[in-house]
């Protein structure tokens, strides 16, 4: 049994970031990269799949899709667990949208013909939850998103999935494999890395590919192959909190006075 | 190409507001560029939804048949797809729900349209339709546009527009589900455990914790503050998540929304839209935070920049 899990190299803001003058960004010197977090908990289920089933019949591989500094998220999930990744990156790749890196995933999952498919739910920076059913609709493939609860083990031809919908309600659900799963945070804890690992993981291949070389074709990636484009980034308003200054004691002071006045005890 | 489609949405038999805020957001798009205004709804008994979304502005409402009431992700995709080819409307808003994370982003993929999901702001500028979200846990918002694309789905944020109300006029039609492959089956739905030893929704304050609070072992020093000062304990995903405190105290989209609260005090909750969702309706929100751009201030009434634990401590000599 193969599991491909895609993960993202995701960009945090640093305190005072600034946007792009053009307008189409953040200025990359206010940026911070790391693992998205959802993308934690789906390598995390499927090294427990793999784990609970010896590790000898089940691989794991995660894919991504960025420039070579992404290397970094497949070598945090490889210092857990697997043996080799996938990155993808061209210059013709800049400027896609999920839909369009969703594209070039489904095609390494032609490739490497996984039996199942972990994505995140969504991405900690834009946050667009739409990749792992983007890639569905390519594949043609089952599909479920916001999974909090799985069951599945080597040659089954279904998994039970729970879905988690609003105000704590979920559905529980079967569905067909092969299928791509959107994984939501909690239906795991994620391990953390071991130095050993981490060392390791160092020397693991890292297969990298071009839009090309999975039989792309240039308007299939970047803005020609997007559902949609940035148009420009703005800063929202400021909203109108009355920010409490002073010492932490005097703020406190300020504070448990607005408390009683509004519990009405004051 | 012409006309604007809303796909209503409905949960164990009740419709979502969600749906009623999409018919808000398409009609103010109807008056500026005076389209047709559609609204589907998928059912078993279409007509249990059909007269509640007659309102205001709707020029037809479109039912569905299909086998299962509640929502089946191959049902509506089959569905939804073969109307959007046979309507073929410019600008389709389905409410940003789980149900829609599982079957937009497919509709959009397999038709080619312009797609964007978690929607706050909708408008043309010219005859470009423009759409608004945030990003970067919501400190920066972008702008998309939609090249070359006839066809537009957009997902749209709950509590963004007004729920649509007015009676309308609108013409019943019907639209025959095509013919498609089941791939889930819905087993059940498994409702929240029971209010566990506190029912959030009905506390009038609420003091929650946040990943700010870094540590299990800190969570008692909250809940003792809280007791002193008369409020009742909440948290933010991460909270619950761990275990650090039980899922019913959970504020948000996935957890509970504080509905009769009065003073809402976040501590260490840099604030998510999944926890804003929950919470933002509160009159008096007080946020403790030590990143002054996070995105609980802009919500705030009041808003305290510092380290919470030495809030904390302050505020436990105050109540004590």
């Amino acid at each position: 049994m193969k599991i491909l899990v895609p993960v993202k190299q995701i960009a945090a803001l640093d305190e005072d970031f600034e946007l792009l003058d053009d307008g189409t960004g953040v200025d990359p010197d206010y940026l911070d990269y790391e693992l998205n977090e959802w993308d934690d908990y789906s390598y995390e289920e499927a090294l427990r799949i793999m784990e609970a089933n010896d590790g000898e019949n089940v691989e794991v591989v995660p894919v991504t899709v960025g420039p070579e500094e992404a290397d970094d998220a497949l070598r945090r999930c490889l210092a857990k667990g697997g043996e080799r990744g996938i990155r993808v990156w061209d210059d013709a790749i800049e400027g896609s949208d999920p839909s369009a890196i969703a594209r070039i995933l489904a095609k390494v999952i032609e490739r490497e013909q996984p039996d199942v498919v972990f994505a995140g739910t969504l991405s900690s920076d834009h946050a667009f939850a739409q990749t792992g059913m983007n890639i569905a609709a390519v594949l043609g493939w089952p599909h479920a998103a916001v999974v909090n609860h799985l069951e599945l083990n080597p040659g089954d031809t279904k998994a039970t999935v729970h879905r988690e919908l609003e105000g704590g309600l979920e559905e529980k659900m079967t569905i067909d494999l092969p299928a791509v799963l959107a994984i939501q945070l909690g239906i795991n804890e994620p391990r953390y890395a071991s130095l050993r690992g981490i060392k390791q993981a160092k020397r693991k291949e890292i297969e990298v590919l071009s839009h090309v070389d999975i039989g792309l074709a240039d308007d299939d990636v970047g803005v020609a192959g997007s559902l949609s484009r940035v148009r420009r980034m703005v800063m929202p308003e400021k909203g109108q909190a009355e920010i409490i200054e002073g010492t932490s004691a005097e703020k406190a002071a300020r504070l448990t006075e607005i408390i009683k006045e509004l519990q009405g005890v004051a | 190409m012409s006309g604007l489609l809303v796909i209503s949405e409905h949960r164990q038999g009740e419709l979502t507001p969600a749906s009623l805020e999409c018919i808000t957001a398409a009609r103010r798009l109807k008056t500026e560029k005076n389209q047709s205004l559609m609204v589907a709804v998928l059912a078993s008994d279409p007509d249990q939804y059909s007269a509640q979304l007659n309102l205001d502005g709707v020029d037809e409402i479109i039912r569905i048949n299909t086998p299962e009431d509640e929502f089946q992700v191959d049902t509506h995709e089959a569905a939804i797809g073969a109307l959007i080819s046979e309507r073929q409307p410019t600008v389709i808003l389905v409410p940003h729900s789980v149900d829609a994370w599982s079957y937009a982003p497919v509709i959009a993929m397999r038709g080619n349209y312009g797609f964007a999901t978690d929607v706050f702001g909708i408008s043309y500028e010219g005859d470009e339709l423009v759409a608004t979200r945030a990003a970067y846990a919501e400190k920066i918002h972008m702008e998309l546009d939609f090249p070359n694309k006839n066809t537009v789905l957009l997902t749209v944020r709950g509590n963004t527009f007004k729920p649509a109300e007015g009676s309308g006029n609108a013409e019943m039609t019907d639209f025959d589900l095509p013919e498609f492959e089941m791939h889930t089956q819905h087993v059940e739905f498994i409702e929240p455990e029971a209010g566990g030893d506190v029912d959030i929704t009905q506390a009038e304050y609420m003091l929650s914790i946040g990943r700010g609070i870094a540590a299990e072992d800190n969570v008692e020093e909250f809940l003792e503050l809280a007791d002193s000062m008369g409020f009742t304990v909440g948290c933010s995903r991460p909270i619950a998540d761990s275990g650090w405190l039980p899922k019913s105290r959970q504020v948000g989209q996935s957890g509970k929304t504080v509905a009769d609260c009065n003073v809402y005090i976040a501590m260490g909750i840099s604030g998510s839209v999944q926890h804003m969702a929950g919470m933002k309706h509160v009159p008096n929100i007080i946020a403790v935070n030590k990143d002054p751009e996070a995105s609980i201030f802009s919500i705030a009434r009041y808003g305290v920049v510092a380290d919470l634990f030495e809030i904390a401590d302050e505020l436990r000599n105050n109540f004590a």
